[in-house]
Order: C-alpha cells, then structure tokens, then sequence
C-alpha cells in the first residue's frame, strides 16, 4: 500500500517517512470522499433535520403562517393514538412474515441457481424477472387480478368474494405481493453468500457422509452467516418502509395501512406538516432501532466491514 | 422510511419547483406582448372532449387575448386535491383557473389560494345559477368561484319488479323484503364503502331527517337526534336482505354494474347510470324508472347532497381579469349544454333543465332540477376533508352502526377533525 518502503533507507527515517505518506495519504483520502460526503449530506441529513424540525411544530400547508412551536406534543399525539399502533401491528406483521418467507424461498432459488448446470444464465433471468418489474406496475396487474369481474385470480374464488376488501386476506396478498416482488433480491444476495463456501469443506463433510440437509445446517450456513444477516438486515429495513404495494392494493382501508401510509395520509391529504412529519421521524427511529439490533446483536456487518468481522 | 421519504418529498418540491420555473419561463413567453395570454385550467381529466372543446371555443372567443390551456387532473378526487393543494401552497403563478370539487372551495378561501368573486362578475356567476350550486361557492358570506356542474342522486328502480317507487326508506326496505320472499332480485344499490360516497349518503340522511353534521357557524357538530335516525337507517339497510352483500366496499360504479346486472330492484346514484344501462342493457333499460330520493321521515321530502365542480381563480395567476371573463366563459350556457350532453354531467344553470336538447336525452332532468333546488350542502369548513374522514371511519362498515353510540363517538372524532387535532386514519 505505502510507497514509502525503499529498502536503503535508516529505519528511522524510513518511520518517519511512512507516518509523513501515511498522513498525505489520509489527507487525499479524506479529500476524495468530501464530495461523495457533502452530497449525501446534502440529500439525507438536511432533509432528516428538517422533518425533526417540521414535526416540533404544529404546521397545516394551507396556513403556513399560523405555524408554531409545539414542542414535543405532535410525538404525544402520535404515540396516543390507536392509528399509530394500529399501522405500526400491521408493519410489523408484514415485516416479519414476508422476510421470513422471502428468506426460505430465496435460499432454495439461491441453492438452485447455485447449483443449475445447464441453462444457468436462463434460470438466473426468470428468476430475476419479477423484481425488474417497476412495483407500481406489478402492483396493479396484483390489484387487477384480485379485483371481482376483471380478475383472473379473483375467478378462482367462491363467487362475491372481494379478497382486497377483508382485513387479513388484504394484508395476506400484500405480503404476497412483496414476497413475489423481493424475493429475487434476497435470493441474489445469498448466492454471493454462496460463492463464499469453499467446495472443499462441502466436499469433505460429503466423504465424512454428512447428508444434504445437515451439509446445509452445519456447513453452509454457518459460512454464508454474514451474507444471511445482511440480506435479512436489508430485506427488513426495506420491509418495514412498505408503501407502494399497499398504496395500490387497499389504499391503507380496512386496517391495512402501514406507518409509510399514515404518513403519507397525514401528510398530503390531512396536509398536517407536523403531524406527518412526527410520524416520519418514529418510523426512521424504528429503522435506526432494526439496523442497530441486527448489527449489535446478531452481529450483522455493516457493508464494507466484512472482512474485519470474517 | 421519513430520512428517505423525506429525502424523496424535498426533491420533489425541488423537482415541482423547477417545473414551476420552467412553465413561468414559458407563460412569459407566449404572453409577451402582442401574443395571447396562456391561462391553465386545471380541472377533472374528462374523456368525452367537452372540456376540451369548452377551452377551445373559449380561446376562440376571445378574440386573440387568451389561450385557455386544458391541464388534466388527476382521475381521483383525493389525487386532484393534492396536486392543486401543492401547486397553491407553493404560490404557483402557472394556475389561473382551477376546477375545485363543491367541498373544496371553503378550504381553498381560507388559505387565501382562490381569488373573490365580486361586482358585475359575480352576478354573471351567479345568475340563473342554482341556489345550493351558489351555496356551495360561498364562504363566510364571500364568492370564491361560479359553479361549473352540478350533480345529485335519485331513486332507481325497475317497474317490473316495484309496481310503486317507495316514498320512504322503510316503504323502500320493505319492498325489498318482500321481493326477496318471493325469491326475485331486490337489492338496494348505495354506496356503503369507506370513502366519499359514505359521507353523502350520510349527509343526505341526516339533513332529510331535519339536521345538519355541523353547526350553522362550523364551529362544532351539530349531529343529534336527526343524525343517530340517519345512522339507524344506514344500520338497518346494512343489515337488511336489502344489502347487497359488498355493501361495504360499494362505490357508484359498482352500483351501476350490480344493476345492470340484475340483482338489483332499486338504485341510489348519479344519472349517469341511465345512458350506461341504455348501452349495455337495452332489455332491463326498458324497465329502469326513476323517483325522487325516499324520505326518511314520511311527508318530509329528502333534501339530497349536492355534488359538483366549482371553478375558482388562483391567487397567483398573473392575468386574474382575464381568467375571470374565461372562468364565465367557460360555464356559458352553451359550454354547459356541450357538457352535459357529451360528458353527462347535470348543468348549474336552471334554464338549461327547460331545454329541449337536454330533456330529450335526459327525460329525468325536471327530476333532478327538483331534487338540485332542494338540494343540501356537505359541511361548509376548511377542515372538511378531515370531517369527511372522520365520518367515513366512524360509520364503515354500516352493518356494524350502533346508532346512539356511533353518533358520540363521531361527535368526539369531528370535534378533534375540526381543530385538526390528532392523526387521520
């Protein structure tokens, strides 16, 4: 890395030289990220500031000059209310069930694309079809076809059922929707995870007769733990922050709206700045509190720190 | 989520600004001196072509000193509002006219985002004009836009099946009891989803029953007696073999294809179901009749919801007067007419109901001129858009209605909606 490290010289020059590159080195460094730093915060920290700022105040867009300080009491009438914790259940639940689902379906397409021997490039297409379909778009062919009269899918079921209209069967089809829609990501990161597993040590639990599933248990997956946990990280920050398949799907009627739909709600259509805003900074802490446990406690490695853990 | 969102929102305002600059740019361009000025009406996105023809005739007219330049919205109610509202907070100089729903004018005038209407140009606006269509302009006392349609429900029903059209909810729902004892189609038609449609059918109930959902000043709800009948008789309907069974999810449309269908005897909606059963049901049209919206208390005529387009002038528009003199143009007596016939939408003007072209295709519009003249008005308040929410979430699904508790709980919700306290569902 240095270049510092002609062998001629005293060592003590030599000490000294290296710390005086090191640190032009650190300065270059640090000039080279600066632009990358200042536009990130540019577009995420001023942005998050101003919604921390927006939500200490009571503020209605149609009267911009009735706004005022109101100190933390938006966050008390978020937190008091049943639809915050209503939308934050329904998050939750759509969070756990789809990563779980996603999960176990995306380590077999990663199993099966690992293992594909002929036609691999096609298996690797079709399955990454579904997730390069723009959501929105995917969203409505899934709304148009659970929909009564126009829907394939909705022909299949007893006749005068509206499957988008009922609470659970709702929140069931948008979970299928997102399930369809990520699970080839989730299936992607975990073949990268697959690479990782050296063929020898599969092989040599194989002569020690280890069969498939337990090659899987205590083999592999134990070696692609880190790609797990960061596909699991990143699936369920991305989960948590649903929108587009619910705001196609139900519009958030019938308790199927998530804390992105209150949000949104109370934002554009309530037009209450404050309001909106409170709710935007507690779903981020929900964010920042699901990245913080996967990395503290399952010890997930923040990107571009694996080496270090491995 | 709110870092990216937030994130996402910023640099749409930016995104929208840069629009907004960019059409100013262009607005300057094209009104430069000598050209005719460019002004952008901004209204429901309208398939027939008579908005667009409206525009056309209108720039025509003008005789070289405007443009009207037809800006479609978006084909919902909700996603109408939020374009307008965005544009008018950010002062938005490219608005001139702006195609407001009949609930939005009050909001729009307190904001201070749609300019008075005042002198000779109010009483164009006003004249021949129906009275509720008026009402629903007004704020405070002041006009703040000319009333472009107009629009109102009536009964429908089949007259092989229903020898006397109900004059009451009761006689309505007993009807249909009966019908269905003798195993014949006999369901009632509204619209009982979460939206909306929920609130007119609500307000139409509890003004018909001698109330109102907010006090005169609209400072408080009103509800009372009259609104705990209402919401008896939703529960009751809800709950009746009348029902349909996706009451609860019910918007006009499907309404209109239940009908059509032929489970249906009897129908509340707009009068855009009759051309639709001409075309798609020549057999059952031959029995589709109409009647006045029933009674909810016998003797006392029901007083329907109004529904509707107002046209508003933006505060920020750089040719106000001219927009003015369009806006009238605009809902002229002949564009009206152009309006009604093609897109089938009831006029704001009285005469218009006399007129031979109309009444030949509408043989109902002295119905709905009647049920318009003794029309009622949703709540008149700047925050009306959070009532509505609390009244559609309070009373969704009907079936589940329990009249006297209902109703006070929903007192609390429209209290908190009209201070814009706390969340919205």
């Amino acid at each position: 890395m240095t270049p510092a490290t002609s062998l001629g010289d005293p060592a003590g020059k030599k000490t000294a030289k290296l710390f005086e590159g090191a640190r032009q080195e650190r300065r270059l460094g640090l000039l080279l990220c600066a632009p990358a730093a200042i536009v990130m915060l540019a577009v995420t920290a001023y942005p998050i500031a101003y919604a921390i700022h927006l939500s200490l105040q009571r503020y209605d867009l149609r009267f911009p000059q009735q706004a005022h300080w109101v100190g933390l009491s938006n966050y008390v009438a978020v937190l008091s209310s049943p639809f915050w914790w209503q939308a934050l259940w329904v998050t939750v639940l759509i969070t756990l069930v789809s990563v779980a689902i996603e999960l176990v379906l995306g380590m077999a397409l990663a199993l099966v694309m690992h293992r594909a021997v002929f036609g691999r490039g096609t298996v690797r297409t079709a399955v990454l079809i579904p997730y390069g379909i723009v959501t929105v778009v995917a969203a409505y062919s899934w709304q148009y076809a659970w929909t009564p009269g126009v829907g394939y899918l909705a022909a299949l079921l007893p006749q005068g059922s509206a499957p988008l209209t009922d609470q659970w069967q709702a929140i069931g089809l948008i979970i299928l929707a997102e399930v369809w829609k990520t699970t080839p990501f989730m299936a992607l990161l975990l073949l990268a995870g697959l690479a990782l597993v050296p063929e020898e040590t599969v092989r040599a639990a194989m002569v020690d007769g280890a069969t498939f599933w337990q090659r899987l248990r205590l083999v592999v997956l134990p070696l692609m733990k880190p790609a797990i946990l960061v596909a699991l990280l990143f699936r369920t920050l991305d989960a948590f922050r649903v929108f587009d398949d619910i705001y196609v799907l139900t519009g958030g009627s019938n308790g199927t709206g998530s804390v992105s739909i209150l949000g949104y709600d109370n934002l554009f259509t309530a037009l209450n700045l404050g309001i909106g805003s409170a709710i935007s900074v507690l779903t981020f802490l929900c964010v920042a509190v699901i990245a913080f446990v996967f990395i503290k406690v399952f010890g997930a490695a923040a990107p571009g720190g694996e080496p270090e853990r491995r | 989520m709110p870092g990216i969102r937030g994130s996402r929102s910023r640099r749409l305002t930016a995104a929208a600004g840069l629009f907004v600059l960019a059409s100013g740019l262009a607005g300057c361009g094209s009104s430069g001196p000598g050209g005719p000025a460019t002004l952008n009406w901004y209204n429901f996105p309208d398939d027939s072509g008579a908005l667009q023809q409206a525009a056309d005739r209108c720039s025509r007219q003008s005789g070289g000193r405007y443009t009207i330049k037809y800006d479609k919205l978006p084909r919902g109610a909700d996603g109408q509002r939020q374009q307008l509202v965005r544009r008018m907070a950010a002062h938005d100089a490219g608005v001139d006219i702006l195609g407001l729903d009949v609930t939005w004018p009050t909001e729009f005038a307190e904001a201070g985002w749609i300019r008075e209407w005042t002198g000779t140009m109010k009483k164009q606006a006003t004249s021949d004009t129906l009275e509720a269509a008026v009402r629903t302009a007004t704020w405070q006392g002041h006009l703040f836009a000319a009333p472009y349609n107009s629009n109102t429900q009536l009964l429908w029903y089949r007259d092989d099946l229903v020898t006397n059209a109900p004059g009451t909810w009761t006689e309505m729902l007993g009807q249909a009891d009966a019908l269905a004892k003798q195993g014949k189609p006999h369901h009632v038609e509204i619209q009982g989803a979460q939206y909306e449609g929920l609130t007119v059918w609500f307000n139409t109930l509890v003004t018909s029953a001698g109330g109102s959902i907010l006090t005169p000043d609209a400072q408080a709800p009103s509800l009372g007696p009259p609104a705990v009948l209402a919401a008896r008789v939703m529960h009751d309907t809800a709950t009746s073999v009348a029902a349909d069974p996706s009451l609860p999810n019910q918007m006009e449309d499907q309404n209109r294809l239940a009908m059509e269908s032929g489970t249906a005897a009897f129908e509340l909606n707009y009068p855009f179901v009759y051309p639709s059963m001409r075309a798609n049901q020549p057999e059952l049209f031959k029995h589709l009749r109409w009647a006045p919206y029933p009674s909810v208390v016998p003797g006392r005529p029901a007083t329907v919801t109004i529904g509707g387009i107002d046209l508003a002038v933006g505060a920020y528009g750089r040719h106000p007067d001219l927009a003015f003199e369009a806006t009238l143009c605009l809902r002229d007596r002949e564009n009206q007419l152009t309006n009604a016939l093609k897109g089938g939408l009831p006029p704001s003007l009285r005469s218009l109901y006399q007129a031979a072209e109309l009444t030949e295709s509408y043989p109902f519009a002295a119905d709905v001129l009647a049920a318009l003249d003794n029309a009622s008005v949703r709540p008149q308040t700047p925050a009306y858009q959070n009532v509505s929410i609390a009244i559609t979430h309070t009373l969704s699904p009907p079936a589940d209605i329990r009249p006297e508790s209902t109703v006070a709980d929903l007192r609390g919700q429209i209290e908190d909606a009209l201070g814009s306290k706390g969340l919205i569902p």
